[in-house]
């Protein structure tokens, strides 16, 4: 159950914690600026982890009424 | 009449006529009219949500604000992102609790925690002055799109009444259900042409997403970086969290939440949620692209930036299909707004001042309502001066005041009372409107602060004061709770 914990806060931590150190322009990555490509790849990583987290949490093994 | 306004036209027809389709044949009670007899599966929830989530404001206010501010656009698709987290957390919980009292809107919500009625009230009240903000901006983006659609013929005045019209009819036929039937269509359709747009153009025009940046830059530097004040990384941060605290307290999510068949429903939405935000990066391009190829449009005409280029670019026909996509994303979520009023007012303020009232004359009485406050949101619309985007984030701080008393009453044991709670969100909501009219920024209120300290979203202060009451307030009132009740609060 703690890991699920730790796994909500990543995506915080990965987008706005890192924002000072991302704020720039070059290199271009996927043709876009380093900052929009920084977000953009952690929207993806955020389902990522958000998929993590259902897999890991008892609950959801249940059937759908709860 | 252009090609361009027939197709829009012809939008609006199939709207209205799978609104009339969905309710016919079925006895519509209060609880179908608002949350759909809470029978929702994973995939209807998602689509209402989008619905609600995903409204002209992504669409036109989205590429405005890439237009007009680069960089710090990018906010929106990360507010939305990280409240789908939260939403893992937070929603089954909210789900559970109205399931398991009958509840019908988020008020009842704060009667049943808090046993107060008069909490209930404010909450709806809050709810109410909150959302005509946004229900100004979906009357502004119809506005916008079918008098750039007409080539001008039709004025932006005369647009936003036909569009408050339009929306009145709407909500009257078809209630929740019309909507999920048109958010069906409108997400599809938003998709396909953000997508195209967000591609074709940059490649158009510049030959690819780099040349296109690398253009840009070079016209105007630092114009996709956050820049060192004013719209800077410390105003972003502050922004998004106050936004995702913001996120859920809608009246109109609320009911949203409550048609789920079952809390896995949400968990499962939160994974799939973030990467279909992706698509704003699309919007966002099409601002951006916007900037060197139609420049000029300042203020709240940078909203019109995505429209412009569309027509500097395509045949009248093809901006008839974008309109019509644009006119059902101001639609689906514009209904469900006005809904949420009229039934707030109707059913959680008016009810409860006259208790005797059948749930049919409640039914009758919000839609009543709908006409009435779709005239007050056509005279802000008509009066205001603000872009979307700025709208949109005084909404926010507002509703956002709900924040603090509800996640507390999420717990098990609730440190915090009515009066706390009541107490609360009267300062935050007095602090909000203080700052609204003085137009206050931290810079101008403390300028001996440090500039991370100045660019801090000014609503973060409302939130704060909001809280440290909250608690302070539960704390007093419990102390002479133990003594003895005060009688005079007893009926609150």
């Amino acid at each position: 159950m703690k890991m699920i914990y730790i796994l909500t806060l990543v995506p915080f931590i990965g987008i706005l914690g890192f924002l000072p150190f991302v704020n720039r322009i070059e290199p271009y990555v996927l043709g876009m600026p380093f900052n929009i490509f920084w977000m953009s790849m952690w929207v993806v990583l955020t389902s990522v982890i958000l998929g993590l987290m259902y897999k890991l949490d008892p609950r959801n093994r249940e059937g759908d009424q709860e | 009449m252009n090609s361009a306004l027939v197709i829009i036209l012809a939008f609006l027809l199939i709207a209205i006529f799978l609104g009339i389709r969905s309710s016919k044949g079925k006895d519509m009670n209060l609880e179908q009219w608002t949350v759909g007899g809470r029978g929702f599966g994973a995939i209807f929830v998602f689509l209402l949500m989008a619905g609600e989530i995903y409204t002209t404001f992504s669409f036109l206010g989205g590429s405005g604000w890439a237009y007009g501010k680069g960089a710090p656009a990018l906010y929106v698709l990360i507010y939305i992102t990280l409240s789908y987290v939260l939403s893992y957390w937070l929603l089954p919980e909210i789900w559970k609790y109205a399931k398991e009292n009958k509840l019908m809107s988020q008020s009842d919500f704060f009667v049943s925690k808090y046993k107060s009625p008069a909490l209930g009230i404010l909450a709806a009240i809050v709810g109410v002055v909150s959302m005509i903000p946004v229900i100004v901006v979906q009357l502004r983006g119809l506005g916008i799109i079918v008098s750039e659609a007409s080539y001008g013929a039709i004025s932006m005045s005369a647009a936003v009444w036909m569009g408050a019209i339009t929306l009145t009819i709407y909500v009257m036929i078809s209630g929740i259900h019309g909507s999920v039937w048109t958010a069906v269509i409108k997400d599809i359709m938003m998709i396909a042409i953000i997508a195209f747009l967000g591609i074709y153009l940059p490649i158009h025009y510049f030959g690819g997403f780099q040349p296109m940046f690398e253009a840009i830059d070079a016209a105007k530097p630092g114009f996709l970086k956050l820049p060192e004040q004013g719209l800077s990384v410390s105003w972003f941060i502050s922004t998004v969290i106050l936004l995702v605290f913001g996120f859920y307290m809608w009246p109109q999510v609320f009911s949203a939440i409550y048609s789920a068949r079952s809390g896995k429903v949400f968990r499962k939405n939160a994974i799939i949620s973030p990467i279909y935000t992706l698509m704003l990066l699309f919007v966002f391009f099409v601002g951006f692209t916007a900037i060197l190829k139609v420049p000029g449009l300042v203020g709240t005409d940078a909203d019109l930036s995505l429209l412009r280029l569309s027509i500097e670019t395509f045949d009248p026909w093809f901006i008839g299909v974008i309109g019509g996509a644009g006119l059902l994303t101001a639609l689906v979520p514009g209904s469900m707004l006005l809904m949420s009023v009229a039934t707030l007012l109707a059913n959680n303020v008016y009810k409860e001042f006259a208790p005797k009232v059948s749930d049919r004359d409640v039914v009758r009485l919000a839609k009543m309502l709908v006409p009435v406050i779709a005239l007050i949101a056509v005279y802000f619309t008509l009066n205001g001066g603000e872009t979307m985007s700025a709208l949109i984030l005084m909404g926010y701080s507002l509703i956002t005041q709900l924040f603090p008393s509800l996640i507390f009453s999420l717990k098990k044991n609730n440190p915090i009372n009515k009066y706390g709670a009541l107490a609360g969100i009267i300062t935050g909501l007095f602090i909000v409107t203080c700052i609204t009219l003085s137009s206050s920024t931290i810079g101008t209120l403390l300028p001996s602060l440090p500039q991370e300290a100045k660019d801090l979203n000014v609503g973060i202060i409302a939130l704060a004061v909001n809280f440290l009451v909250m608690i302070t307030v539960s704390f007093v009132f419990r102390k002479q709770k133990v003594q003895s009740t005060p009688k005079s609060f007893n009926n609150i």
